[in-house]
């Protein structure tokens, strides 16, 4: 089935999130629409599957005009849609999930589970996709539910299927097999659209791309496009997607970590005897698949995590023992993994975001009394020297975007006495542009002596910027490793092998 | 639940004020009803339409107006006394339940649900009422002291149940809601030991409190309103210094809004979670206070009455903000004061109030029932 986008127009208030768009889906294709963060991707797709009505425009399947009123609508005239956030309960099984909604019955009324089973098998042989039907979806990994939800769209029968930022949750190995899934559905005559802004996944399965910003279509690109051209039509100016940093200048080895285990709740060893030191003015990277004990290596260096034995040792202190009020006064910066949830308050405004790890501290507070004046000039310097882009500094973290949100971590972690910086996933799902902006504040501050800790699960990111790279594996260090390595090395010592 | 809690908490004061006028017109009509000159009227409706409007009319109004003659200004008295008792009646009335509500919206702010202010009355009015009882103290440090004791009492008993929850997990919930029947039971205990009762009495009932420890009488032996009024509009000051303008109560906010990004930034959740239990329960330590020693002057077993729950549904209703817990307060105690002369004069059962009251829980617990009923269009999620 072809599906066709004439001047779709919708409007929010005064803002336009999407201007006469035009689009174009043909069967046996993968249509890639890329753009950054907030130009307007997911709103065109919810117009598409029916979430939203449009304000202008039509929308055209097998060249018949259509209206969709609701998702039901857009289901029954043959659109699939895998969302970013998985629509599934995770106490129900894989056939139950899969069947909800339109559950087959017999009789009339006898729920017929057997006969869902059966075609979930069935999709699931017929793509490779090892899929138990009677699986409880809770249990599995995030990869696995992704490709519930993709059998939840074929079992309507879906010849248009929408992917909606689906590698945003996903390891390597799992994007990598999604991209294979994708080329198979393409191959069956399938029309997909992958909305998307990491440039690698569009470069590898495109077969048309288009690129948005700002709500407006600003041109197509052919796969053939360099991933710096592609960036460059999405952020609308020249941007440079290396890394540009001097070689590293390491002075002496500030930060140490020598025989680090750790333990769950389980009482299972999650931190196998770590070992590293990280000097001066040099950033290491700990790549690995997600999981591997990177979560538990990060909260045991401020002091998060509970059962530790071995050393962390900054510039002489030790930090185990310590709490995490303690290790961040001995000069620890700490951007972690999920902003969101562990960086931000969302209700609070960006002035008191960033004043979060320091409300009882001069000069925020005399006595009890905030500062609140103090406060005010210090938000809007550093909102000023991050370029948060927001109304004002009382704009609630919730209104930002990520990258904006990320920004305004960096400015909090980065504006205390460092020491060290540990930051995790510093750049997932940011924009192509606030993913420029933080790394350069990161090789700033290795540039300024400082050493830096990152954990990555992306190797693009942990070759560019780290200086030296560590692999983990199941809590273990299977490696550590000069940048220059070698993709495919890295990616066998991610599965285990050491180098 | 907690996401629900927190629109709740911190949702518009609009919606709290619309949830308030929609429960008087569920009230009126329940008064509508209730009267039988309406029900009378209402057999020959169609004859004679205007006898059934005008007896709704008197009904409602008239059980309205006597609600206003009892608790704001009396303009049929007589006198000026009797004109202006019934807004110092609604003033005493809300003393308690405003300093036990502000105790609760420093809890519901920090994202703790404490529903704990029975016990924590009981437990500020069974410290103060002993030092106020028992012990014999000249007049200018006795009043100060059994005050203090109150305060103390009542924030052990929060922090108690801050420091379960801290130290063990346990749901605050359950544990404050299993607090309130401990304190109750042992304050009904000790009134018939000789710790807390009155010698000679057979009832569990305490001697009255010293006369220098009790709340000096603000307007004369003519009303019951006391010193209490001054405390519970400090207590308002302290709570909007403590929210808005001091670093721990930053800290309670974070913890409220975010535990997992206040424990990266250092905050320590543990001590917090007591620290707000403390500063809450102080709070309905001071409204035990107000009670034992301002209105009542005995220890009995009705010494936290209904307040426990008024405070609850004050909270909840000036959306855990000082000052709209300072205004909840004066309304369900204009309620009260305005209920007895409702009664009394109109014949209005005194039900009618708490359903009243039980409307406004609803509809405060149901923002989208109050918004499709004024057409108010929920807050604009941003757009993606």
């Amino acid at each position: 089935m072809k599906l066709e986008l004439r001047g779709i127009t919708k409007r929010f208030g005064t803002m336009t999130a999407n201007d006469h768009v035009n689009l174009i889906a043909e069967p046996g294709q993968i249509h890639c629409l890329v753009g950054e963060n907030g130009a307007g991707k997911s709103t065109l797709m919810n117009v598409i599957f029916g979430l939203y009505q449009a304000d202008g425009g039509e929308i055209l399947i097998d060249d018949k005009l259509v209206k969709f009123s609701g998702p039901g609508d857009a289901m029954a005239a043959g659109i699939g849609m895998v969302h970013q956030h998985f629509m599934l309960i995770p106490v129900f099984t894989v056939a139950e999930n899969v069947i909800l909604g339109h559950e087959p019955t017999k009789f009339g009324t006898v729920l017929d589970i057997k006969k869902a089973r059966e075609r979930v098998l069935d999709i699931s042989k017929r793509f490779g996709f090892e899929v138990d039907p009677d699986a409880l979806v809770g249990d599995l990994p995030v990869g696995v539910q992704q490709r519930v939800e993709i059998i939840k769209a074929l079992m309507s029968d879906a010849q248009i299927l929408i992917f909606d930022e689906p590698t945003a949750v996903l390891t390597p190995q799992e994007t990598d097999e999604l991209m294979v899934i994708m080329k198979q559905l393409r191959d069956e005559g399938k029309s997909i659209v992958f909305i998307t802004h990491k440039l690698r996944e569009v470069k590898e399965v495109a077969d048309k791309i288009t690129v948005i910003r700002l709500g407006k279509v600003v041109g197509e690109a052919k796969p053939t496009a360099s991933a710096n051209e592609l960036a460059s039509m999405m952020v609308g100016r020249e941007v440079d997607l290396d890394v540009n940093k001097a070689a590293a200048k390491p002075g002496k080895p500030l930060f140490k970590v020598a025989g680090l285990s750790a333990w769950d709740h389980a009482g299972s060893k999650v931190l196998d005897d770590i070992n590293f030191e990280i000097h001066e003015g040099e950033i290491l990277v700990i790549a690995g698949v997600q999981g591997n004990g990177q979560t538990e290596l990060t909260e045991a260096i401020i002091g998060m995590h509970g059962k530790t034995i071995g050393s962390i040792e900054l510039d002489g202190r030790e930090l185990i023992g310590k709490n995490v009020k303690q290790v961040l006064d001995l000069g620890v910066g700490f951007v972690p993994e999920d902003r969101t949830e562990d960086g931000l308050v969302a209700d609070f405004t960006i002035a008191e975001n960033l004043m979060l790890d320091r409300s009882d501290r001069k000069p925020f507070v005399k006595g009890l009394n905030l500062q609140l004046d103090f406060l005010k000039k210090f938000a809007a310097e550093k909102i000023a020297e991050y370029d948060v882009r927001a109304q004002g500094i009382e704009s609630k973290a919730s209104q930002l975007s990520g990258g904006n949100q990320q920004k305004v971590v960096l400015a909090r972690e980065l504006s205390r006495e460092l020491r060290l910086l540990v930051a995790s996933q510093p750049t997932r799902g940011l924009d192509v542009g606030s993913i420029e902006f933080v790394h350069e504040k990161i090789v700033a501050t290795r540039d300024s002596g400082i050493p830096v800790l990152i954990v990555a699960t992306e190797l693009d990111e942990a070759a560019q910027l780290g200086d030296r790279i560590a692999v983990m594996y199941r809590g273990k260090i299977v490696g550590i490793v000069p940048s220059d390595t070698p993709r495919a090395t890295l990616g066998q010592m991610m599965a285990g092998i050491s180098a | 639940m907690k996401k629900a809690f927190r629109e709740i908490v911190n949702g518009n004061i609009w919606l709290s004020f619309l949830a308030v006028v929609a429960s008087f017109i569920v009230g009126g009509i329940l008064i509508a009803f209730s009267s039988e000159t309406v029900q009378t009227t209402a057999t020959y409706l169609t004859a004679r339409p205007t006898d059934f409007i005008s007896a709704v009319w008197n009904a409602v109004f008239g059980a309205y107006d006597a609600m206003f003659r009892g608790a704001v200004f009396n303009y049929k008295a007589d006198n000026l006394t009797f004109m202006i008792r019934p807004i110092t009646e609604t003033l005493a009335y809300a003393t308690p339940i405003v300093m036990s509500g502000l105790g609760l919206a420093v809890a519901f702010k920090s994202g703790l649900f404490n529903i704990g202010a029975a016990g924590q009355i009981v437990f500020g009015a069974m410290f103060a009422g002993w030092v106020a009882i028992f012990v014999d103290l000249p007049g200018y440090i006795h009043f100060p002291i059994a005050l203090l004791a109150g305060i103390l009492g009542g924030a052990l008993w929060g922090a108690l149940a801050g420091f379960l929850k801290a130290a063990t997990g346990a749901n605050e919930v359950i544990v404050t809601i299993m607090f309130n029947y401990i304190a109750i039971l042992l304050l009904g205990y000790l009134l018939k030991t000789p710790v807390l009762k009155a010698p000679g009495s057979v009832n569990p009932i305490s001697p009255p409190v010293h006369d220098s420890a009790k709340y000096a009488l603000l307007m004369g032996d003519q009303f019951r309103v006391h010193a209490g009024l001054i405390a519970m509009l400090i207590a308002v000051v302290f709570v909007w210094w403590l929210l808005n303008r001091s670093s721990i109560g930053f800290q309670f906010r974070a913890l409220g809004h975010n535990p997992n990004a206040a424990k990266v930034a250092g905050i320590n959740i543990g001590a917090t979670t007591v620290l707000v239990m403390a500063v809450s329960g102080a709070l309905s330590g001071l409204a035990g206070t107000s009670q034992i020693m301002g209105t009542e002057k005995f220890l009995t077993l009705g010494v936290a009455a209904s307040f426990g729950f008024d405070a609850i549904t004050v909270a909840l209703l000036g959306r855990s903000n000082p000052w709209g817990v300072l205004m909840a307060g004066i309304l369900f105690g204009g309620l009260r004061a305005g209920a007895v002369t409702m009664q009394a004069n109109q014949g209005v059962p005194i039900d009618i109030v708490l359903v009243v009251q039980s409307m406004i829980v609803l509809f405060i617990a149901a923002p989208p029932l109050v918004r499709s009923m004024f057409r108010i269009k929920p807050q604009k999620e941003d757009a993606k």
